[in-house]
């Protein structure tokens, strides 16, 4: 607009709807050559959905869709968004599990074929990760599947950053560091901004508004299927920015709702990581909210696995006291039942006491599901629809829904809010604090420091063990880092 | 520590020729003459045919796919090996030509109307019987002379059913696990939806890989009617089971693109071989197949124990 620098893509008017749900209602967006635009909103928004149709993924129902000066509407696919340089990397990961990350690289990019191409596409992947995330530690040959969910999201990265035989303009990423830790989510803002002073043009869609503050040159804001602003990045706060998303402001909790008297509680979990090599255990009371801190994949997820397994009383590391509910992080493989309705994924934790005769009684499930749709807000004309037909926040509502409908005692949370907005976030806190108060527990891994606010104390961990206990008035951000970095600063 | 424990990976590559090795042992064992030049030359003799069987089905499970037709397929090759081959050749090329093309648009039907393989093959498997029984109603039938001679072929030192199983496994290894549209074609069975978005056409994938398992299906069919000459339309019935079998053994999964074919080859020599050893030890042919299963069991639950050992990495 300002004449600085060409237009890399243009979308005008473009609507789009699932059935009776309109997921874009006429959007019009401008991405120019050497910016990094950011992309919010909350979830349902609008935001996948766009970048689906830019990255040819999917068909828009209206408008134009015009790359580096081309009229791609008429042709639009994955294939024309390629050869126009548009790659997408998307929320939820594509890569192939069963294939190494070299064989991976050769899925997206057709210019390694004929003889050598593992060698090449692997010595490219290779390059490409030092250049982004420096000590990553993957080998070409590594398979995919035996990566952990924050290599292979850089995996993912490295691959749509390669530049083979088609150009490269504009890569948007899609919650690129739901799972990476800080480090290496700096790595990757770092290298944005270099991209974006070579030329490139880059869509960064968050749920951290640091990140898009920080990094972005414009913001535009989504909601509701439309943009409602878009302004350079330096024109907005933290503050002006969920304002803008229409959602509750993320006040400061402070400390005081933590660290009330709930030291009386008994002791209900007890359980030590099998590395541990000191004294130190973890140990959660009665209505207790227990942080599980540190950078992500240090032993924090396993743990609550373990914790988990004691619960049927088969694993010598942990001991707990009551029923035990698990919320899965990584939705995808270990959260929900994708051909079941989203009723069923509620209720299938508490099918024990929806039983009459010794069969499930359907009206007492869907009585449970309508409940559960009303007390946390759950996106859907029907309980019935497939469970996939919701956006990702909402199928991580319906996983909360189906720990806290149950009757455990005790909830397991493996950093569940991972990609899911603002506004569903402070919901589920609201939930989390006051289930703690009616006595339930919770364990709750996440990579978010402002999550370990919530919280009554914190574990951090490093390199599979706890080194450290932070009590509440202790927790800082400061000292989180200090404790997960400690060995790398000595 | 890690350092001494060989990695899952590799243990898990490993399991089909230790499975075979310790097999070969318990024959040494029981029968130290079987193992010879002329003894392999007896026990491997329907090696050819079952590998050829399991690498289809290995194609077909690599697109997250079961072929439940595949016995009845082989059968149905043996019969026009053994009918229209013979009688009138350029006929019998043509039906086989398009029973390849059948396979083909078996796995295109499956992948546009979203159908469940196991139901289609199912239905196809009656199909391919019917076939077998309208056109050799007894058993019988003769095959032409080229091809007893072909698969009767006599090489010095290793027996040619070895050689032709070590080639089959080296060419579908290079074929599926090297070469880039390899990469492709077990990516759509690892995750279709990531191979479709980078711009391939799964129709086209599962369309080759059934198309492949024809061809195999085909080669088995004709392997195993030049050894024995005559067919029947129930001869191969139970080679649905052993190819399933094979592949699993030789270490590939139901879903997900993991297969390795050089395993699968292991694995039906291995059943080719259980078969013998059973003999050996005097068991009778009502208890072969219980024992067959036992067998089975043994190696699987090995497996499991390497996929535990995975996971706690």
């Amino acid at each position: 607009m300002d004449g600085r620098s060409a237009t890399i893509v243009a979308l005008e008017g473009v609507r789009k709807s699932f059935g009776a749900v309109r997921a874009l209602a006429g959007v019009d967006l401008e991405v120019r050559a050497g910016e990094c635009l950011g992309l919010v909103g909350h979830n349902g928004a609008g935001k996948s959905t766009l970048m689906q149709v830019l990255a040819g993924t999917l068909a828009a129902d209206e408008g134009r869709l015009v790359v580096a000066g081309d009229d791609i509407t008429a042709s639009a696919g994955v294939a024309a968004a390629r050869s126009h340089g548009v790659v997408c990397v998307f929320q939820e990961l594509s890569l192939c599990p069963n294939l190494t990350v070299a064989e991976n690289a050769r899925v997206m990019h057709r210019a390694f074929r004929g003889f050598g191409w593992r060698k090449r596409a692997g010595a490219a992947m290779v390059a490409m990760l030092d250049d982004i995330f420096p000590g990553h530690g993957i080998d070409p040959a590594d398979v995919v599947a035996d990566l952990s969910i924050a290599r292979r999201q850089m995996v993912e990265i490295a691959r749509a950053f390669l530049v083979t035989d088609q150009p490269l303009r504009l890569v948007i990423l899609d919650e690129p560091t739901s799972s990476l830790d800080q480090i290496v989510a700096e790595q990757l803002m770092g290298f944005v901004r270099r991209f974006v002073a070579r030329g490139g043009s880059v869509i960064l869609i968050s749920h951290l508004l640091g990140e898009i503050l920080s990094t972005c040159d414009r913001v535009v804001v989504m909601k509701d299927g439309r943009v409602v602003e878009t302004r350079p990045a330096r024109d907005f706060t933290r503050e002006s920015l969920v304002a803008a998303m229409g959602s509750v402001v993320a006040h400061e909790e402070g400390r005081s709702v933590a660290a009330t008297a709930r030291q009386a509680g008994e002791t209900v979990v007890e359980a030590r990581p099998p590395r541990q090599a000191d004294g130190r255990s973890l140990s959660a009371r009665r209505g207790e909210i227990v942080g599980l801190a540190g950078l992500a994949g240090h032993g924090q997820t396993d743990l609550l696995v373990r914790i988990n397994a004691a619960a049927q009383g088969r694993e010598p590391h942990a001991r707990v006291a009551g029923a035990v509910a698990f919320v899965a992080g990584d939705r995808q493989s270990d959260g929900v039942f994708p051909l079941w309705s989203i009723a069923e994924n509620i209720t299938i934790r508490s099918l024990g006491r929806l039983r009459r005769f010794g069969l499930i009684d359907p009206a007492a499930e869907a009585r449970m599901a309508e409940e559960w749709r009303q007390r946390i807000a759950i996106r859907t004309p029907d309980m019935g629809n497939g469970i996939l037909s919701l956006s990702g926040g909402n199928q991580q509502k319906a996983l909360f829904a189906r720990a806290l409908a149950s009757e455990a005692d005790i909830v397991l949370m493996d950093d569940p809010m991972r990609g899911v907005d603002v506004g569903t976030k402070q919901e589920v806190y609201g939930m989390v604090r006051a289930e703690a108060a009616r006595g339930r527990t919770f364990l709750w891994y996440t990579t978010e420091f402002d999550e370990l606010l919530h919280c009554d104390r914190v574990y951090v961990f490093r390199a599979g063990v706890i080194v450290a206990e932070l009590a509440a008035d202790e927790i800082t951000e400061e000292r989180v880092l200090q404790s997960s970095f400690a060995e790398e600063a000595a | 520590m890690s350092a001494f424990v060989p990695s899952p990976r590799l243990v898990r590559a490993a399991l089909p020729a230790l499975s075979l090795a310790a097999l070969l042992v318990a024959i040494w064992f029981v029968q130290p003459r079987a193992i010879s030049y002329f003894g392999f030359n007896l026990m491997l003799n329907l090696a050819m045919p079952i590998a050829f069987a399991t690498i289809a089905q290995l194609c077909v499970i690599t697109v997250n796919d079961l072929d439940l037709s595949i016995g009845a397929f082989v059968s149905f090759v043996a019969c026009v090996g053994a009918t229209w081959l013979n009688e009138t050749p350029l006929l019998g090329a043509v039906v086989l030509l398009g029973a390849v093309a059948v396979y083909a648009l078996i796995g295109a039907l499956i992948h546009l109307r979203n159908l469940p393989s196991i139901v289609v093959t199912l239905g196809m498997s009656f199909f391919w019987l019917g076939c077998s029984v309208l056109l050799l109603p007894s058993p019988g039938g003769s095959v032409p002379a080229w091809l007893a001679a072909l698969v009767k072929f006599r090489t010095p030192f290793v027996p040619f059913a070895i050689l032709v199983s070590a080639a089959l496994a080296l060419i579908v290894h290079v074929g599926l696990m090297r070469s880039a549209w390899g990469a492709i074609l077990r990516g759509a069975g690892g995750n279709p939806a990531a191979v479709a978005r980078a711009g391939w056409s799964l129709l086209r994938t599962k369309v080759t890989m059934f198309a492949l398992a024809g061809v195999f299906g085909v080669l088995s069919g004709l392997s195993l009617v030049g050894l024995t000459t005559s067919a029947d339309a129930n001869i191969a019935i139970r080679y649905t089971l052993l190819s399933i079998a094979g592949v699993i053994l030789g270490g590939g999964e139901f879903v997900g693109g993991r297969v390795s074919p050089v395993g699968a080859v292991l694995g039906a020599m291995t059943l080719t071989l259980a078969g013998s050893l059973l003999s050996f030890l005097r068991i009778s042919p009502d208890w072969q197949i219980g024992a067959q299963g036992a067998i089975l069991i043994v190696v699987l639950a090995l497996r499991a124990l390497v996929n535990r050992l995975e996971r706690r990495r």
